[in-house]
């Protein structure tokens, strides 16, 4: 061996070590922040957490129930909105995906997706909370909403794009039109894998704070009604974290546990769900 | 037709809902544009008291913040990429891309709550830590009080470093078998290999950092609680700074006359408008990457539209 190949093997055997250090580099910080979420987050998380209210300042115990029923309630309200206009408009774009008016509400749909979360929320704020001058659950889950949107459309365009298109062939075969080909054969056959994609979506967003800040506020009281601010999840672990009590501190982590193992969840589970319809798809 | 006109009106909310943010912005900022003009960007007294609005110190923290953390996360990002696609054994393959994605999912609250109990007071502790003459340097210089520029900018790199290296694992994954093949067909190392792998893929690669800046600019929760959020342009990375997604955060809510509410809607468009163009500028890269080399499918038509 001459001395020039054992100096390309050298090089090349430091550029996959190199590459090896690199994942360690980004896999020991997530060992740590979950190291210290499940670690800090275990020890404060009881059934109060899920039952009971927050308690006032100097107190100890209590618990988050009102803004894990807000965080619940305003998920639901975006979803009510994005989840039906997000699945239709990815219909739109998988069957006319040609189109000049397809290929800008796709550059829509990325440009809604890149804008940051913090910009949404004051968008928001300008529409939902200026006019009636209140802060309120309805413009917190219509900023949420707006937020899943783009996630949902494009989940739904790759999907439905995924589909053999032998079935969409079969359908047209039989003289089915264009939408009854698409309700009857396509969208059920992309349904499971749309569904895991509008649960990932609703993770994700569950997780939003920046949003939520100047739409929802938030509540310190039980509150059930959409035109008054409401508490969520996020925004009171964010006020705690900021608070000088320790006891707050240890709700904080405990929220940011709760968040972290729907996030987990949610992902093991469209893990799973994908790999069963590539499963399908493969025939084997 | 119906069904085009119908799921089309549909799609269109998206639109409008980009033109409305677009214009929503711009009219919230016209009394600041209107009362200070240019000079909102090249000042740097932030005073709502007194009415002073000068904004150069939070475009300085964001630019300064995201680029820190571009340059520490890319390498890494690359690298991941690189591995995962490229020489990663089979069995290790499936449990790291599902690490890196929950990474990806982790909300950044979550990031915000350990770099303030975590990161921060170890930032503290290193620049105590460290000798005389180096925080002597511009570069290090302030008192260690940990919420900091280099808080901000780590916080940052952690959180772009699995979204840069997922979307450069599709990109890697998108380059044909054969340019690998042929690469060892003339004896070329594992790294040589790699080499041509990414010669090939480079637009799509800088498309795909171009994308994590993108996320690293507009990143709110997180780095609003480990900068420090001090209105001062500085070089030094021990200097609590702030940004244009952070003063939105803290002062939006609270603020109380006309003239303040269109000062940060100003930051809010300027803000907008720059992740667009940085969006913008990937998607581009990507798209062109991807173009080159997708067959064009026929596509079936209804027998109604066919006639």
């Amino acid at each position: 061996m001459t001395f020039r190949d054992r100096r390309r093997r050298v090089v090349s055997a430091v550029m996959v070590g190199l590459s090896v250090v690199a994942v360690c580099a980004a896999l020991v910080p997530v060992a740590m922040i979950l190291f210290f979420v499940i670690g800090k987050g275990l020890g404060s998380l009881n059934l109060a957490f899920f039952t009971h209210m927050p308690a006032p300042v100097g107190e100890t115990g209590g618990g988050m129930a009102n803004a894990i029923l807000g965080s619940l309630t305003m998920v639901g309200l975006g979803a009510l909105f994005a989840v039906p206009i997000g699945i239709v408009a990815g219909i739109f774009l998988s069957e006319f995906h040609g189109t000049r008016f397809a290929s800008l509400v796709r550059f829509a749909a990325d440009t809604l997706n890149g804008v940051p979360s913090i910009v949404i929320g004051v968008f928001v704020y300008a529409v939902l909370v200026l006019p009636v001058k209140h802060f309120s659950a309805l413009a917190g889950g219509a900023a949420l909403g707006v937020m899943m949107l783009p996630i949902i459309t494009r989940t739904t365009e790759e999907l439905l794009r995924l589909v053999p298109t032998a079935l969409r062939e079969g359908a047209y075969a039989l003289g089915a039109t264009r939408s009854r080909a698409m309700f009857t054969v396509v969208l059920p056959a992309a349904l499971p894998g749309i569904l895991t994609g509008v649960i990932l979506a609703l993770a994700r967003t569950a997780g939003e704070t920046a949003p939520l800040l100047f739409t929802s506020l938030n509540n310190q009281f039980w509150s059930t009604s959409l035109t008054k601010p409401m508490a969520s999840l996020t925004v009171q672990v964010y006020t705690y974290a900021i608070s000088p009590y320790d006891d707050q501190h240890r709700q904080a982590w405990a929220g940011a546990l709760v968040l972290v193992t729907i996030v987990f969840l949610c992902s093991l589970l469209a893990r799973v769900a994908t790999r069963r319809l590539e499963r399908m798809h493969t025939g084997s | 037709m119906k069904f085009r006109l119908t799921t089309g009106a549909l799609a269109s909310v998206i639109v409008l809902i980009v033109v409305g943010v677009a214009y929503v912005l711009w009219d919230g900022a016209a009394p600041s544009i209107h009362a200070s003009g240019w000079k909102f960007w090249q000042t740097s007294t932030w005073d709502p008291v007194s009415g002073e609005f000068g904004a150069g110190p939070f475009i300085w923290g964001t630019l300064y913040s995201s680029i820190l953390a571009l340059l520490l996360a890319t390498p890494v990002a690359i690298g991941i990429a690189v591995f995962l696609s490229d020489w990663c054994p089979m069995a290790l393959r499936a449990p790291l891309v599902f690490l890196t994605e929950l990474l990806a999912a982790i909300p950044s609250i979550v990031y915000g709550l350990w770099g303030i109990f975590v990161l921060v007071p170890a930032v503290r502790e290193f620049q105590v830590g460290l000798p005389g003459w180096v925080r002597a340097l511009p570069l290090f210089s302030g008192p260690p009080v940990g919420v900091s520029m280099l808080s901000a900018a780590l916080i940052l790199a952690i959180m772009i470093v699995p979204f840069t290296s997922s979307v450069a694992r599709e990109v890697l994954k998108s380059v044909p078998t054969s340019q690998r093949e042929a690469a060892y067909a003339l004896g070329a190392t594992r790294w040589e290999a790699t080499r041509v792998t990414l010669s090939y893929a480079r637009t799509g690669i800088v498309g795909a950092v171009m994308l994590g800046f993108g996320r690293a600019l507009g990143e709110t929760m997180a780095v609003t609680m480990v900068i420090g959020n001090n209105p001062q342009a500085k070089w030094s990375l021990f200097a609590p700074q702030y940004t244009m997604a952070a003063v939105i955060a803290n002062e939006f809510s609270e603020a109380a006359d006309a003239l303040h509410f269109g000062a940060l809607f100003e930051i809010g468009l300027v803000l907008f408008a720059i992740t667009l163009l940085v969006n913008f500028g990937s998607r581009l890269l990507l798209w062109r990457m991807n173009r080159e080399r997708k067959p064009k499918a026929s596509r079936a038509v209804p027998v109604e539209e066919a006639a």
